[in-house]
């Protein structure tokens, strides 16, 4: 008993750090003599550091389980965990200066950026429907606060309300499935849940369609992928800048991550109720954030329409429903997540004497006044536009080989045509900077922390095509631990064996 | 053979020139005059390196020579160089047409010198990555990644409507590759593999080729570019500095001949040999059409624009007649155009950089001031018209030749297009070298430099060398496109026996 109980720690052993820690810096914030949130911060990105060492030490390729299956590590978690960590500490490190400049630096917001990083590792474990709930509440709470940290700004708290409002509802409608989902199925539990979702030829019945409609309804608000994408623009544009570039990249790794684990896991076999689900938000993802994009002014606004179409490309490898799918999201991810970051550090880097400055105007001819910076920038836009060399163009080529194996083209040729009318916005950004006159709107320096993070991610991007094989076997190693307990539906299985070459 | 990555070398060494540009420290003159020179000696030496790999490779064969392959992205997609007959030569045009650029560009390119050659050298780095790839996936990483130097040339230092120009350029070939892209996905998954001759082994069915065939189609026809998908590349010609039109007509449209080549002959030789009628149709057009169109042109880039159109219908006429003459004249026209045209947009260069206008009405009575010009343009006028002698001759004669066995009106309309070039040609020529000078600003032009005579002199020597004496160049592609051509005869008369086949049963 002692020695379950003991494994079952050292499972989450990654979560119980970040959370013991946030509240140690807590008490540390809360009592120090003179203002901590230098001393904070830093204890903040050590925690994270050492939680994303501990999921990265799990390194076997079987599945544990813990706490009566309601939690799981697998080299999926795994993966996704050392992401999502990694991602909210570049995102507390970039946020630093921005918050002190703009006199909104306090303590609690690293603290706050810890918890919903241990909701975030709890979330992509979960293997119960009260355990998934219980992680996605612990990420938003800490989410909706920081959303509104800059409480004497109109936009950012009405960002924060909104976000609430609008994330409550995605919860309540969650719940809502979930309890119908139990309700069939008996159990809390994903893969008890998988035993009872199993469609009679080929039909699932229409109630259990119901309750699964409604979670993932749920599960595509985080993941702001359309019809539940109408707080992204606002929240994204609302929020101090360092908080957007936090929302950006890890909420929405670990969002996709849950996603991929609810439906493998627990509905691996009723695919045929949900694939066309993924297939249609997927399009209309894609094709709102294509479009949508292209009349924005304010650069923060553009960003968020371009992590919607993002999400939908990412939905494409989704769709496939296969092991090689359930990788290429995964790739993918980690290579927005990426892009992202690097460009929100250019985003926060945008200032002239008075504060800062987000119209996309802003920027013109920054290749003659920062020619680093524009240079960081143009590399990140021609990868988030797919544009080989960069990394982008990867991510891109391997969701859409997985449709085409799967058999999905109409999909793919959406997929494909959506992408180039988001080159169009992309390549705004990249005329605006090199092929118009300079202001002076952008006139401060990029600050050191920032120069060297954008050209770290820069860096990548630019050169992963070199070396591409480590990510790439990563991410097929955790699409296998995800994919090999659940038993993908007959149309599944027959695309998992098209992906072998003959 | 050589033992060391030849390949690798050629296409990585001018990113190495690129690098040590980054590197250039100092105020703005020296960095403009140290990036001129980085520039200069990467693409000499690139040439050199060019000419080496030609005079060891060996024409007799028919194969993928200089190969290499390493592990890359996923099984079945490797890294994989190497040139065969079709290919070698474009290596060396457009090692060849590189100096020129750069030489082209050397006072005219006053604003951003740096950022300038870092383009050129990037984009000669992609070029010949494109004509080296052995593998369909490093192919389009190539072919794609070539729209973002470009973009920024026409882009940056392009003429009044250079953003107009650079958006259409860049959206108008990227819906055409991403097609292409799905079409490559699908040939993975069912061969498990991205290398080229085994792909060319593969026979996909016939009616997968339909589609296949249709998506490489959308890539190549916008690139090349064909009827009606042509639009583009006026604009872009128009807006471009003058070594990006040299590039553009030179070598970024070959690479849709290339294409057709490469990929949809060989692969999908049922599918080619199902829509030569439409391929032909098209073709024919764009060479009455589009000749008819650059009559009418007031803008002297414009006018060799279309007429860069006209000459690639030759080039689609004779790859999709799929006969021996037909493939080797559209090799060679692919070639003398690379550089005719070239020339004639530096011609254009001398006189705009001059007089700071391509109107035609502008001009009148060089040949009064500009003797060694006008020589200079008559020549290159001749060899656009496909006099014989020039080099445009022995191209487009092959390709009607090959055309005529298998559709005798093609070759007729064919036929009529090069008069209307000569129509157009010659009335360019007539309003802007002969007569007297009426305008006052041409009573003091000066004729060519010696730099430009430099830059013009090898284009000069290579149009009237391969003119007379062709042997060279086609011999050296003889055996590759032999085993093309008869690889997808025998694919065609194994389709249709196994047809009649069935019928019988």
């Amino acid at each position: 008993m002692t020695t379950q109980f003991m494994n079952d720690i050292l499972l989450i052993l990654p979560e119980l750090v970040l959370f013991i820690g946030a509240l140690g810096l807590l008490m540390v914030g809360a009592f120090s003599e003179k203002d901590a949130t230098r001393t904070v911060d830093y204890g903040a990105v050590g925690l994270l550091a050492l939680a994303g060492v501990l999921a990265a030490g799990y390194s076997s390729d079987a599945t544990a389980y813990a706490f009566n299956k309601s939690f799981v590590m697998d080299s999926f978690a795994s993966l996704m965990k050392v992401l999502t960590f990694a991602a909210t500490a570049v995102a507390i490190i970039m946020s630093q200066r921005f918050l002190r400049r703009e006199k909104l630096a306090r303590f609690e917001y690293s603290i706050l950026l810890v918890l919903s990083a241990t909701g975030m590792g709890l979330m992509i474990s979960a293997n119960d429907l009260i355990s998934l709930y219980m992680g996605i509440e612990l990420q938003s709470l800490a989410l909706y606060v920081v959303a509104a940290i800059n409480r004497d700004s109109l936009r950012s708290t009405e960002a924060g309300l909104k976000y609430f409002v609008l994330g409550a509802l995605s919860s309540g409608m969650l719940l809502y499935g979930a309890s119908l989902i139990y309700g069939f199925s008996g159990s809390t539990n994903f893969n008890e849940i998988a035993l009872a979702f199993q469609p009679e030829d080929g039909i699932l019945p229409m109630a259990q369609v119901i309750g699964l409609v409604f979670l993932m309804a749920g599960l595509a608000f985080k993941i702001s992928a359309v019809p539940f994408h109408m707080w992204t623009p606002d929240v994204y544009e609302g929020a101090p800048t360092s908080v957007t570039a936090f929302f950006a990249a890890a909420p929405k790794l670990a969002g996709m991550a849950i996603f991929l684990r609810v439906m493998m896991t627990g509905f691996g076999d009723a695919m045929v109720a949900w694939q066309q689900i993924i297939i249609l938000i997927s399009i209309a993802s894609m094709a709102l954030g294509a479009f949508a994009a292209i009349g924005q002014q304010n650069i923060k606004r553009l960003m968020a329409y371009s992590s919607i179409g993002h999400m939908g490309f990412a939905l494409v490898g989704f769709a496939a429903v296969s092991p090689a799918g359930v990788s290429s999201v995964i790739l993918y991810m980690a290579l927005y997540a990426v892009m992202t970051l690097g460009t929100f550090a250019c985003i926060l880097s945008m200032r002239r004497d008075s504060g800062p400055v987000e119209k996309i105007e802003d920027l013109a001819g920054l290749s003659q006044t920062r020619p680093f910076m524009a240079g960081c920038l143009a590399i990140l836009m021609f990868s988030l536009a797919g544009i080989p060399p960069m990394a982008g163009f990867f991510g891109k080529l391997f969701v859409f080989r997985a449709a085409i194996d799967a058999g999905l083209y109409s999909l793919s040729i959406l997929g494909v045509l959506a992408s180039v009318v988001g080159a169009y916005y992309y390549l705004r950004i990249v005329k605006i900077m090199y092929l118009d006159a300079p202001t002076d709107d952008v006139n401060e320096p990029m600050p050191r922390e920032l120069s060297i993070l954008a050209g770290v991610m820069t860096a990548f991007t630019l050169l992963f095509f070199l070396y591409p094989a480590p990510l790439i076997e990563l991410s097929n190693m955790a699409g296998a631990a995800l994919t090999q307990g659940a038993n993908l539906g007959q149309a599944g299985l027959e695309a998992a064996k098209g992906i072998s070459p003959r | 053979m050589i033992d060391w990555p030849l390949l690798s070398t050629l296409t990585f060494l001018p990113l190495l020139g690129a690098l040590f540009i980054l590197l250039v420290r100092g105020d703005e003159e020296t960095v403009a005059a140290n990036s001129r020179a980085v520039a200069l000696w990467t693409t000499v030496v690139t040439l050199l390196l060019s000419i080496f790999m030609v005079t060891r490779f060996d024409g007799s064969e028919a194969g993928f020579q200089f190969v290499e392959r390493a592990q890359w992205l996923a099984p079945g997609i490797d890294y994989a160089m190497g040139v065969d007959g079709i290919s070698v030569l474009f290596v060396v045009l457009t090692a060849a047409l590189m100096p020129i650029c750069i030489l082209a560009s050397w006072v005219s390119v006053k604003t951003r010198v740096r950022e300038y050659m870092l383009a050129f050298l990037v984009l000669e780095t992609l070029m010949i990555g494109v004509f080296c790839s052995m593998d369909i996936i490093l192919f389009y990483l190539f072919f794609e990644a070539g729209l973002i130097p470009m973009f920024l040339i026409i882009g940056i230092w392009g003429g009044a409507r250079r953003i107009y120009a650079s958006f259409k350029f860049f959206l108008y070939t990227l819906v055409g590759s991403v097609l292409m892209l799905l079409a490559i996905l699908y040939m993975y998954w069912q061969t498990g593999t991205t290398f080229i001759p085994d792909l060319a082994a593969h026979g996909f069915d016939a009616d997968v080729q339909t589609w296949l065939w249709l998506a490489f189609f959308a890539s190549f026809a916008v690139k090349m570019p064909m009827w009606p998908v042509h639009t583009w590349l006026p604009d872009a010609h128009v807006e471009a500095p003058t070594a990006g039109s040299v590039i553009l007509a030179g070598v970024l449209l070959k690479m849709g001949g290339y294409g057709f080549l490469r990929f949809s002959l060989p692969m999908f030789p049922i599918a080619s040999d199902l829509f030569s009628p439409m391929v032909l149709a098209l073709s024919a057009i764009a060479i009455v059409y589009t000749s008819l169109v650059a009559f009418a042109q007031e803008d002297m880039k414009k006018l060799i624009a279309y007429s860069s159109v006209a000459h690639m219908g030759f080039v689609t006429m004779g790859i999709f007649s799929a006969t021996m003459q037909g493939v080797q004249g559209a090799v060679f026209q692919m070639l003398s155009h690379g550089w005719i045209s070239g020339a004639l947009f530096l011609c254009v260069g001398v006189v705009y950089d001059r007089m700071h206008t391509r109107e035609i009405a502008a001009y009148g009575g060089l040949a009064n001031r500009m003797p060694i010009f006008a020589t200079v343009f008559l020549l290159f006028t001749m060899a656009n018209v496909g006099l014989p002698g020039t080099s445009g001759f022995v191209g487009e004669f092959l390709t009607i030749i090959g055309t005529f066995q298998v559709s005798t009106w093609t070759a007729l309309f064919a036929a009529s297009g090069v008069i209307f070039s000569a129509v157009y040609a010659l009335s360019l020529y007539r309003r802007v070298s002969l007569g007297r000078i009426e305008h006052e600003g041409l009573q003091q032009i000066a004729d060519m430099d010696r730099r430009e005579i430099f830059i013009i002199a090898p284009l000069v020597i290579a149009t009237i060398l391969f003119g007379f004496w062709p042997m060279p160049i086609l011999e050296l592609t003889a055996p590759s496109i032999e085993a093309l051509v008869s690889g997808y005869q025998e694919a065609l008369a194994n389709h249709y026996s196994g047809l009649e086949l069935q019928a019988v049963e």
